[in-house]
């Protein structure tokens, strides 16, 4: 049931244009709450008092006063919090997510024959995003082949291929393109091994950004998280940190099923600290498992891929708050590390979700279902959602900044969740 | 002639187009090869020069591009014209305004002042190769392999036996005891003898009417059966409908419903058996309909870009479900197609299973030792309906499938050929028909009295290894069904 539901009013953008350039706050990311009624708000100028009238409703729903369940946050907060815990070990080196991805794919096409890199640009020039630098030169065009751009055309040649006993990686230069090669990835490789009991199984990984990247327009922004996590058969990793690159990429590599592998642009230049056991050729990530970036005690905070970045500056800024965040980085959409997911809220009891998708049938829609199903009874609060704004991403930077979710969108959530009233929208 | 409106020059230029390795050739070299019979397995389809695959990239030094292209994976490209001898640009001097040629990407092209579009259809259609005539008589002076006794008798045997499988599933099927079939009728001949031409290794891509592939290479009947039953024997785990076959011991890739996916899958099959340096092929069929798909043409290409050992074999028998040929495509058939992409091409008759034989023979020996794909366009008809959930008479007339059932079936002409031969008699081909009867109407009996496969086999082989939600799925349907056992139905095991 869903009250106060907007979705069919078009978002009004010239309230923006009237706003200063320098506007620190996103107007339109959606922030979905659950709670024993759905309410489903388009923040807008009046949202606030909206907000107000609500936050009262709740606290008399849980038979407490706001103010009351404010005071019992505060009292948490005095009680000394830990300190943030990374988990990189002591590193001396660093390495950017580029490298990362260039050298997981050195490492495994030298280990292994089989495996062969297949794209448009991959070879010549090098990678699209230089991604497969390195590797012509070092293996040849029978293994690293250029495509004439079909994609359904070197989806299904690359399937085809595994169906023999190669394994290949395919690279699609954003996975905006591999809604041409869609049926390839599901009909023929997902669900290959089932429908031929077992006979066939395709050890393929299909590879590139996903989501958005800086002004790329609505055909190229869009996040393919939920679409592929929601079919059997297909395993859906999110890699943040170079770590996660290297590890999560030879895993794939390595494993009998497909893989989608979803990487994102501007992640690719950034720099992570890599530990030694990460720059070993034999490391390998556990696929399934999600990992706890930064440890925390009052909210716990899911996202995957660039989010995670934003969640954890997120939780720096709710530290000094005295709300003391847990970030998870799923590293994997499917399968979803329930059992992580779940103790953690266990712990925290409170959840917010991130996502740069689209939010209906988002990520964060199946996360809070599995949270909703498995401990229901520890919630103390309704799940945030955040997701990206529902509708085709535009182009204009300032529009572009306010389509997706913002540090500041996670905090206000945070605060939310921990019954602090805080502005709905970046309007106040 | 390519262009319909040479005018005074037309010999000047014919004269140039003749002594010049130029696609225009292609036409020209098509009539004269049609005089030569030693030309018809092969037309004209491939580029001049050699061409490095990454020649259009501006930036790339081409003698380095030309030098690393060429290792062990390149093949050049060889000639496949019988003008080759007579083509010697040193003829002309190079030097004159009217010889200029364009040193584009891809090989020489060489210009003409005449305005004149290449027409969208040829006045002659390309021929197509037959060995038996009309009533399976052997033409004279036909290119054929000669095939023994033995491989004819089972040839036609198995073409029997197929026609029969065909007969009993189908009327299986309208007795309520399948759920659903689709027969072969009429495509016996490609089935079986274009099976007989290929290796056990040689690798099938099927679309779905070619079970006499599976049938040749000794799939019994009796899985047949199971398949169409859905039981636990079925090495589906019935996880699929009737006539989605698959085996990985008879190399025959599992029958997928998605029209001409296997296309592009047979590609890279074959690209890579040339990884591995495999002695066999990859072969995938289709229909006229599957060759309008994205599927099809992005194959084709990427097939002749990367010179891969692969037979794409083209089932044109004139209807897909409802739309016939004339609303399916406008090209030559779909034989044209070939040469498009640079991919040598013949237009065979789909209903001769010895023009059949030897022309698989051939492309599979082209494939192997060129390292080419290579188009079979096998021209035939649908004499049965498209499937069991198709009644066809109610878009075509009973006449024409009446007269493709006569005379022209596949069937009956070889059969005329094999009892000129003295192979094969009426005793022998009742006594065949009989015993298949029999042994089919028993594997039916036998599938249908077996049971369906257990729940476990619904939740494995979704991933290499089975996941832990659905071992909790697993657990909580054993549970559920425990508890209410009348409403679970009693034939299905645990």
């Amino acid at each position: 049931m869903y009250n106060c539901h907007r979705s069919d009013r078009s978002i009004d953008f010239s309230h923006q244009l009237l706003l200063p350039a320098s506007y620190p706050h996103s107007v339109f990311a959606i922030i979905v709450n659950h709670n024993s009624f759905f309410f489903l708000f388009y923040p807008v100028f009046q949202g606030e008092k909206m907000w107000g009238i609500l936050s009262q409703k709740l606290g008399a729903a849980r038979g407490l006063s706001s103010q009351v369940v404010g005071n019992y946050v505060l009292r948490l907060r005095l009680a000394p919090s830990a300190m943030p815990m990374r988990h990189y070990s002591s590193a001396t080196k660093e390495m950017t997510v580029r490298d990362a991805l260039n050298s997981a794919l050195d490492e495994e096409m030298a280990a292994d024959p089989n495996v062969f890199v297949m794209g448009e640009e991959v070879g010549e020039y090098q990678g699209a995003y230089k991604i497969t630098k390195g590797l012509l030169d070092k293996y040849g065009p029978e293994r690293v082949v250029d495509t004439p751009i079909t994609e359904a055309g070197f989806a299904g040649i690359g399937v085809g291929s595994a169906y023999h006993g190669l394994r290949p990686v395919i690279e699609f230069m954003t996975f905006n393109f591999s809604m041409q090669a869609i049926d390839h990835i599901i009909n023929s490789a997902a669900k290959s091994n089932y429908m031929s009991a077992g006979q066939i199984n395709v050890p393929i990984v299909f590879r590139g950004p996903n989501g958005p990247a800086a002004g790329v327009g609505a055909q190229h922004s869009q996040c393919y998280g939920a679409w592929y996590g929601s079919v059997p058969g297909l395993k859906v990793l999110v890699p943040y940190s170079s770590e996660d690159a290297r590890g999560l990429l030879k895993a794939a590599i390595r494993d009998p099923d497909p893989v989608v592998f979803l990487e994102n642009e501007l992640l690719y230049g950034e720099t992570f600290p890599i530990s030694a056991e990460a720059l070993d050729s034999s490391f390998c990530l556990p696929i399934g498992k999600a990992k706890i970036e930064r440890e925390g005690k009052d909210i716990t905070i899911t996202a995957f891929s660039k989010m995670v970045g934003y969640a954890l500056k997120a939780a720096e800024i709710l530290e000094k708050e005295g709300i003391n965040a847990e970030v998870i980085n799923l590293r994997s959409i499917r399968p979803l590390d329930r059992a992580t997911i779940n103790a953690s809220v266990r712990k925290t009891n409170r959840l917010v979700t991130v996502e740069e998708g689209f939010p209906q049938h988002g990520v964060g829609a199946e996360i809070c279902a599995t949270v909703v199903e498995d401990s229901f009874g520890y919630l103390d609060a309704p799940v945030e959602r955040i997701a990206g704004a529902d509708v085709p991403t535009p182009y204009a930077a300032n529009l572009e900044r306010m389509a997706f979710p913002q540090i500041e969108d996670i905090v206000r959530a945070a605060k939310r969740a921990c019954y602090r009233s805080v502005p709905m929208a970046a309007s106040a | 002639m390519a262009s319909s409106s040479l005018t005074k020059s037309k010999t000047s230029i014919i004269h140039h187009l003749k002594s010049t390795k130029f696609p225009l050739l292609y036409f020209t070299n098509h009539t004269s090869s049609i005089r030569n019979s030693h030309n018809l397995l092969h037309t004209i389809s491939s580029p001049p020069l050699p061409v490095p695959r990454c020649a259009t990239s501006s930036r790339i030094n081409p003698f380095i591009v030309f030098s690393r292209c060429f290792e062990s994976v390149c093949v050049g490209r060889r000639l496949h014209s019988a003008a080759s001898a007579s083509n010697d640009v040193r003829q002309f001097p190079a030097e004159a305004p009217s010889q200029q040629v364009l040193d584009f990407p891809g090989g020489k092209v060489k210009f003409t002042p005449k305005l004149a579009f290449t027409s969208g259809s040829t006045e002659e259609r390309v021929p197509c190769y037959r060995v038996l005539d009309d009533s399976g008589q052997p033409i004279i002076d036909s290119d054929s392999l000669k095939i023994s006794k033995e491989l004819a008798v089972k040839m036609y045997s198995d073409m029997v036996t197929l026609e029969v499988m065909d007969t009993i599933f189908y009327e299986a099927q309208r007795q309520g005891r399948i759920s659903f079939y689709a027969t072969t009728m009429g495509e016996e001949a490609i089935n079986i003898a274009s099976a007989a031409a290929l290796h056990n290794d040689d690798f099938v891509f099927p679309q779905y009417r070619e079970p006499g592939v599976l049938l040749w290479r000794g799939f019994p009947l009796q899985e047949f059966a199971h398949q169409c039953f859905g039981n636990k024997y079925d090495n589906g785990k019935g996880r699929q409908m009737p006539i989605h076959y698959g085996s990985r011991k008879h190399n025959y890739f599992t029958v997928a419903s998605t029209v001409a996916t296997q296309i592009p899958h047979a590609v890279g099959a074959a690209y890579s058996l040339k990884m591995e340096k495999q002695d066999s092929c990859v072969i995938t069929y289709f229909g006229d309909g599957g060759s309008s798909t994205a599927d099809f043409h992005a194959a084709v290409n990427f097939a002749a870009v990367l010179e891969v050992p692969v037979i794409f074999f083209c089932r044109n028998n004139g209807w897909a479900i409802s739309t016939p040929i004339n609303e399916q495509l406008r090209s030559d058939g779909i034989v044209v197609r070939g040469k498009a992409y640079g991919v040598p091409s013949i237009r065979i008759d789909g209903n001769d299973a010895l023009a059949i034989y030897s022309a698989v023979h051939k492309a599979r020996k082209m494939a192997i030792e060129e390292q080419t794909p290579v188009l079979i366009e096998a021209l035939t008809y649908r004499t049965g309906h498209h499937s069991t959930s198709d009644d066809s008479t109610k878009y075509r007339s009973i006449d024409e499938i009446e007269q493709w059932r006569g005379g022209q079936n596949p069937v009956k002409r070889f059969r005329k050929w094999m009892e000129s031969k003295g192979w094969w008699s009426d005793e022998a081909e009742s006594e065949h028909h009989c015993s298949t009867r029999k042994q089919l109407s028993q594997a039916i009996q036998a599938a249908e009295q077996v049971e369906k496969p257990t729940i476990a086999d619904m939740f494995n082989d979704v991933y290499d290894v089975l996941p832990k939600n659905l071992m909790e799925q697993e657990a909580f349907i054993r549970k559920t069904i425990k508890k209410h056992t009348q409403d679970y139905p009693s034939d299905v095991p645990l």
